[in-house]
């Protein structure tokens, strides 16, 4: 699905293999097939790691819960971590509630998403 | 808007606008006597409904008319403030007993909206309009119970 409207995600690729991506803003229904498009260039960077870092996520709706579980089955197919760092307590809630928090490695910063 | 509706929003199927509806919904809550937490809850529930009439009820149509109606509950003594938000759309109808959130012990992309709907709001009922489309009534009230495990902060 092309891309409804940019958000902004910057990549970073660290020492070691890993890569973080990192969108900023609120992630809706609108703003999930930018979101899904970013994670698959993600992926063709092929990362030893993936970090999510959602710090700077104020919102996040069930296509961008969505979006993350596509990511997870990706990383789980090609053997590659991912790890979900900084969310706010609200979307932290959202996976709460669809009881994903328990399927996700979640840490609080980059630094445990390193180690984790 | 004789139906006690003090601010309503008509919008077209368009997804660009679910940021505004948002954050209209949630300062709306916020003024009704919710708190920050409990405004966003309210403005979650609104965004995933309206995006499932979007995607499921106008096929991603971005031509559909949709309204939503905000109308203020007289607070209760234990229950507290309460809002009420109409949904209404002209889209295709479905059986309100067919509209399910998925099983959670089943870890796939969607199904998720309607779950998460009926965690943070105290009552949500699915109608079918008389002529077309549908209606979805959403209720929050301050005290009630839904939204307290999560998303508290």
């Amino acid at each position: 699905m092309p891309d409804r409207v940019p958000i902004i995600v910057t990549f970073a690729s660290l020492d070691g293999g890993a890569v973080t991506l990192s969108p900023e803003g609120e992630i809706g229904y609108h703003e999930a097939p930018a979101f899904r498009n970013a994670i698959r260039a993600a992926y063709d960077k092929r990362p030893n790691r993936l970090i999510v870092d959602l710090s700077k996520v104020g919102y996040m709706g069930t296509p961008g819960v969505a979006t993350l579980v596509e990511a997870l089955q990706i990383s789980k197919k090609n053997g590659v971590p991912l790890v979900l760092c900084g969310m706010n307590d609200r979307v932290r809630g959202v996976f709460e509630i669809a009881q994903l928090h328990k399927v996700f490695k979640m840490t609080s910063d980059l630094a445990g998403a390193l180690v984790a | 808007m004789s139906d006690g509706t003090q601010l309503q929003i008509e919008l077209v199927s368009d997804s660009r606008y679910l940021s505004c509806v948002r954050e209209c919904i949630a300062q709306a809550s916020r003024q009704l006597g919710f708190s920050d937490a409990q405004a966003a809850q309210v403005a979650m529930a609104v965004d995933e409904a309206i995006a499932n009439v979007i995607k499921h009820g106008y096929g991603e149509r971005p031509d559909g008319k949709i309204w939503v109606k905000i109308t203020p509950l007289p607070d209760e003594p234990v229950r507290g403030s309460g809002i009420r938000i109409v949904i209404e759309d002209e889209a295709k109808q479905v059986e309100p007993s067919c509209i399910k959130g998925r099983d959670l012990a089943d870890i796939r992309p969607g199904g998720l909206g309607v779950h998460i709907i009926r965690e943070v709001m105290d009552e949500v009922r699915y109608e079918k309009r008389q002529t077309t489309g549908m209606r979805l009534t959403l209720t929050k009230w301050s005290n009630g119970q839904a939204g307290r495990s999560a998303m508290s902060a």
